[in-house]
């Protein structure tokens, strides 16, 4: 059986030491009539070969399209040394770190990774990661209500120009608790969240505003201006924003006066491959006035008894296993492997690899979109500035296209026309540093192939 | 077990204290039981002034790295002040938990209902009760 | 005794301790590259990353791995946890680089290969937990509990039944539990067990009525015993128009053997990085996926895997318009999905069931030992199921030594403590849960280092009060921690 050890000798000395006949005797306490039948619908055991080979052949089956979405989740290169070092039994196998002397790896490259976190968002402190950059929003939402004590009305600005499943996530896990969450308008000529929408709600009680930075459209927000507002309200401003952006950009900390309150997002980017969709992990900090209020775990550095300095988790009081049904979140396991990954990723790229890899990514974008607006039927929705996303507008409808372009073997990007109907048929595009000219070349002749006319000169 | 019970105070079985002060305000804090049950205390949150508060009601929040506990309003009332000091120095509740380990004071919404407190007898009673 | 840390007792400086301004990782840099911010929302100041060549980042990390136990190095009797082998088949397979550089949204055309995988795992998860429908989208256990309770209030607000928001609760439940019953706007009742582990009936018709959306049951319990009286709970709980929700945190114990949906259950979590064997990574990540009855087929979160014919897609908003909602930014943690896949494919039917059988046996085998040895039970009558408690109020109220210095002394011989101090209700605990990948030998070893620090505990107490000594840190100051926080590295003054 597999992974199990025993030898029949085994069990039956065993059974002896705990004084009864059968394995079936120490299953007396279970009602008789609660007995499951045998398992039919699971397939006998597969040995590691034979599993091997079924993956195998799914694999090439899928096989690897040539991709330029983007979406929330970004195709970088990732050093081959951060894998081969995260998959080590000591990282990969580890248990959270509750038992501190016998964590100090992982307490201390958690301690690290909150020290970059909060550096590159220009905050005062960082937690231990989050599930994902959604479900960290809807933590940020309900860190913002209880942060914000002068305000109950529980209502939060969130800009349409935010990530449509993030919106949609934010409600699903933040919606039970009582928030009200008022939808804020883009302007549909430079896809930038409509100020004058902001501006309605000027003298009302406004417990927090999201801002997304770059937007789901990859525009750039005009995000001083935003952040000043929302504090002259009183509310509290929650950034959204993308880790390898924040290279170049200024980053929320220094947004506006006094800069932001909390800072969450997506931090696969930071060297967690696509895999299908996950584990990724959310990323979250702060300033430390609000230390308290912010969940998921922390990590801070103490002495030992002998003055040694070491690694332990702190502020557990405000989690799950201690102040239970008022805790501050109930989130427990979070996604230790991928902070891991994301911190040597960081350690090995450092803050100049990390600007290349950002200005690559913008200008590999611009070079898409300049290429594929060349052919009829294609051209930019918006033409403010971006960072590496870019909104096109199709005068056809996306999904076909989108079909056509996977026989070619090009993942060509995401289908916005169901988020923005409004904007009629929309194509979200995506360029990183992993894509050459030749690729870009490669794409803008499928497209023109399929859209059935010849590139303009 | 720490079992210091001021013979002048009035208690709750949620483990306040409370002192009647002469200009008709009352102090409250947590008793010497719970200040050793929680352990080392490293956080203490107080109310803010002016607030109106209900009996039963959270007022403060006392946290160690074992436990993060609430602590109720014993009677209704208005806050006056939170103990500040205790936001550089909350072990004070646990080396002077009736003295400077104060956590605010309160104008009474009724100044008799202190008296319905359990008294310092009552309140060791419960405590004998309650042990294991 | 474990004395091969000596090396490490040269404590490991932190990344930015080894920076050089200038220094880098030359391999790894894309051709520089002209981008144009806009100047009032370019960054001025560089963050603060570590300078480092690509082999002092290596060796960095690859040494502070050697300051951790793991499963790989080191037996984790931690309870509640289920620390099995985590295969690494699984991990080899789920990392091959077509599913690795799948984006989630990439055309399903080119995607049936890995969601013939998450079909198959919806229906095996189905099967063995007796349940009609599967969502692997929570993306741990926590935001499984999450999904669970959220179904609850979403099936009783469809019907008009607004006036149910009480969950509840056994007093020796886990902390996510009532967590997750607030988070979902719910209030909390607390219940508590009996002396013989089981959940206290009477406390329970007290307690249910016309305002329970439902209770949240471990079975086997957090105590590591049978809820003997499931079917009277059900009978209870059912009758008054309230649901029942099953935390599978301890589904180990009955794999094979008991399926949550024949005893009542209407929804249930899997935790897949326990049951399953996906590693826990330091902290994660894990996976919840969540199992329901018929009744609450409507509100499972979506995305879903379905198949029409032969090929699959993806279900959402349009095919499940009733759904509690999207709890992830994508479909939940793919990758870990995929390794409980091939963990479940190569255990296989028959091995399904041998794993509820060993880990039982496992465990009543190692309380055999520690009974005969004179340690105490916590619930002496009861057979273990895979996990048993403890408790060392003995030893603690004769010799002042707590579950927290045997704990602790345990490092010292080598073996990750077990999980002490829950559940809170019983005093000085340890929950104790070897799963069926152990060998005997080393479950003996386990059972004799115990002894011997209970040995210790009567002849030497300090010893295990100053423990662990072998380890690169001593005890840790948590108070120190909390009081001055120190939560970044700052650069010297």
């Amino acid at each position: 059986m597999a992974f199990i050890p025993h030898t029949d000798d085994d069990v039956r000395q065993m059974l002896a030491t705990i004084g009864v006949e059968r394995i079936e005797d120490l299953f007396d306490e279970i009602p008789p009539a609660l007995r499951a039948a045998p398992l039919t619908g699971i397939p006998p055991a597969a040995s590691e070969m034979e599993i091997g080979r079924l993956m195998s052949e799914r694999a090439a089956r899928d096989g690897r399209p040539l991709s330029f979405i983007g979406a929330g989740a970004y195709e970088h290169h990732i050093p081959a040394a951060v894998w081969a070092i995260v998959t080590r039994g000591e990282i990969y196998s580890a248990y959270t770190p509750y038992q501190a002397e016998a964590s100090q790896g992982t307490l201390q490259t958690i301690y690290e990774y909150q020290t970059m976190l909060a550096s590159l968002t220009g905050m005062e402190v960082s937690n231990a990661s989050l599930y994902d950059g959604a479900s960290g929003l809807a933590e940020a939402c309900l860190m913002a209500v209880r942060a914000n004590r002068r305000s109950k009305s529980l209502r939060i600005l969130m800009p349409r120009a935010v990530n449509p499943t993030y919106r949609k996530c934010v409600q699903a896990i933040a919606g039970n608790q009582n928030l009200r969450f008022e939808e804020i308008g883009f302007d549909p000529a430079s896809g930038q969240t409509a100020f004058d929408a902001v501006e309605r709600h000027a003298g009302s009680d406004v417990t927090a505003i999201v801002i997304q930075q770059p937007n789901f459209f990859g525009t750039l927000e005009d995000v001083d201006r935003l952040t000043d507002w929302g504090h002259k309200q009183g509310a509290l401003v929650i950034a959204v924003v993308n880790p390898t952006s924040l290279a170049l950009l200024k980053p929320p900390g220094e947004w506006g006066e006094r800069g932001v309150d909390i800072v969450v997002g997506e931090g696969q980017p930071l060297g967690v491959p696509l895999a299908a969709g996950g584990p990724y992990f959310g990323f979250m900090t702060t300033r430390m006035e609000h230390v308290r209020q912010m969940p998921g775990r922390i990590v801070g550095r103490t002495l030992d008894l002998d003055g040694r300095p070491g690694f332990t988790l702190t502020l557990q009081a405000r989690e799950q296993h201690i102040r239970r049904g008022k805790a501050t979140s109930n989130i427990c396991t979070n996604q230790g492997l991928l902070m891991s990954a994301a911190t040597i990723y960081l350690a090995i790229v450092g803050p100049e690899g990390l600007e290349r890899v950002a200005s690559a990514s913008m200008a590999r974008t611009a070079e898409l979109v300049a290429a594929l607006t060349k052919i009829k039927g294609v051209r930019e929705a918006f033409t403010t500035p971006r960072f590496h996303e870019a909104l096109l507008k199709l005068d056809r409808p996306v999904g076909p296209v989108l079909d056509e372009l996977a026989r070619h073997g090009i993942a060509g990007g995401y289908d916005a026309s169901a988020d923005f109907p409004e904007l009629g048929p929309t194509l979200l595009v995506c360029a990183t540093e992993t894509k050459t000219s030749g690729d870009i070349a490669t794409y803008a002749a499928a497209l023109g192939t399929v859209l059935g006319t010849a590139r303009a000169a | 077990m720490s079992n210091n019970v001021p013979a002048e105070l009035r208690y709750t079985t949620s483990h306040e204290w409370v002192r009647k002060n002469a200009d008709g305000t009352v102090t409250i804090g947590i008793t010497d039981h719970a200040q050793h049950a929680l352990g080392d205390l490293v956080f203490a949150e107080t109310p803010e002034s002016g607030r109106a508060v209900a009996a039963g009601e959270a007022c403060a929040v006392v946290e160690s790295v074992k436990a993060a506990s609430d602590v109720y309003a014993p009677i209704a009332g208005t806050i006056v002040a939170g103990n500040d000091t205790l936001a550089d120095a909350p072990e004070k509740i646990n080396t002077d938990p009736y003295g400077e380990g104060w956590l605010w004071t309160l104008k009474p919404a009724a100044a008799k209902d202190v008296d319905a407190l359990l008294d310092a007898g009552g309140y060791q009673k419960f405590l004998a009760e309650s042990a294991e | 005794m474990n004395d091969t840390n000596l090396t490490a007792a040269a404590r490991e400086p932190t990344i930015f301790d080894l920076s050089r301004s200038g220094r880098k990782a030359t391999a790894q840099m894309p051709p520089p590259m002209v981008a144009h911010v806009p100047p009032e929302l370019r960054r001025r100041r560089r963050p603060l990353l570590p300078e480092v060549s690509e082999l002092q980042a290596v060796r960095h990390y690859t040494r502070l791995s050697q300051l951790n136990f793991s499963i790989d190095t080191e037996f984790y009797p931690l309870g509640s946890c289920t620390m099995k082998y985590n295969p690494r088949g699984c991990n080899q397979y789920a990392m091959l680089p077509e599913f690795l550089g799948r984006h989630p949204l990439a055309p399903v055309a080119l995607g049936q290969g890995v969601l013939a995988c998450f079909h198959e795992l919806q229906e095996m998860l189905k099967e063995v937990t007796g349940m009609q429908g599967v969502s692997l989208t929570p993306m741990a256990g926590a935001q499984g509990e999450f999904a669970g309770v959220a179904m609850i209030r979403a099936y009783h607000r469809a019907r008009g039944d607004l006036a149910r928001n009480e969950v509840i609760v056994p007093e020796a439940a886990h902390g996510t539990n009532p967590a997750t019953a607030s988070m979902c706007g719910m209030k909390v009742i607390e219940i508590p067990c009996n002396a013989e582990g089981d959940v206290d009936l009477d406390a329970l018709r007290h307690v249910v009525g016309p305002n329970t959306a439902g209770i949240m049951l471990t079975n086997p319990s957090t105590l590591g015993v049978f809820e003997r009286t499931i079917a009277e709970i059900e009978t209870l709980v059912h009758g008054a128009g309230g649901l029942l929700y099953y935390d599978g945190a301890n589904l180990n114990a009955i794999l094979g053997k008991v399926r949550p949906g024949d005893m009542g259950f209407d929804v249930i979590h899997m935790n897949l990085h326990k049951t399953f064997s996906t590693p826990h990574g330091g902290g994660g990540p894990g996976a919840g996926a969540v199992g329901v009855g018929a009744r609450l087929l409507p509100y499972l979160p979506i995305p879903i895997v379905g198949r029409d014919g032969d090929a699959y897609r993806w279900l959402d908003e349009r095919d499940l318009p009733a759904s509690i909602g999207r709890l992830s930014g994508f479909m939940g943690n793919a990758g870990v999905l995929l390794r409980a896949y091939i963990y479940m494919r190569m255990v296989g039917r028959d091995g399904m069931q041998r794993i509820g059988e060993y880990a039982t046996l496992n465990a009543n085998y190692l309380l055999a030992r520690f009974r005969q040895a004179g340690f105490e039970p916590a619930y002496p009558t009861r057979r273990a199921t895979h996990e048993f408690i403890l408790t060392m109020k003995r030893e603690a109220r004769e010799h002042g030594a707590t579950a927290m210095d045997f704990a602790k002394r345990l490092l010292d011989f080598g073996y990750h403590a077990p999980t002490t101090y829950f559940p809170l209700l019983v005093p000085e605990c340890l929950l104790i849960e070897p799963t069926e990948t152990e060998a005997k030998e080393t479950l003996d070893g386990f059972a004799d280092a115990m002894i011997a620090i209970q040995r210790e505990a009567a002849e030497d107490v300090g010893r295990l009060k100053g423990a662990p000594y072998s380890l690169p840190v001593r005890r840790l100051d948590d108070v120190r921690a909390a009081k001055h926080l120190d939560l970044t590295w700052k650069p010297a003054a």
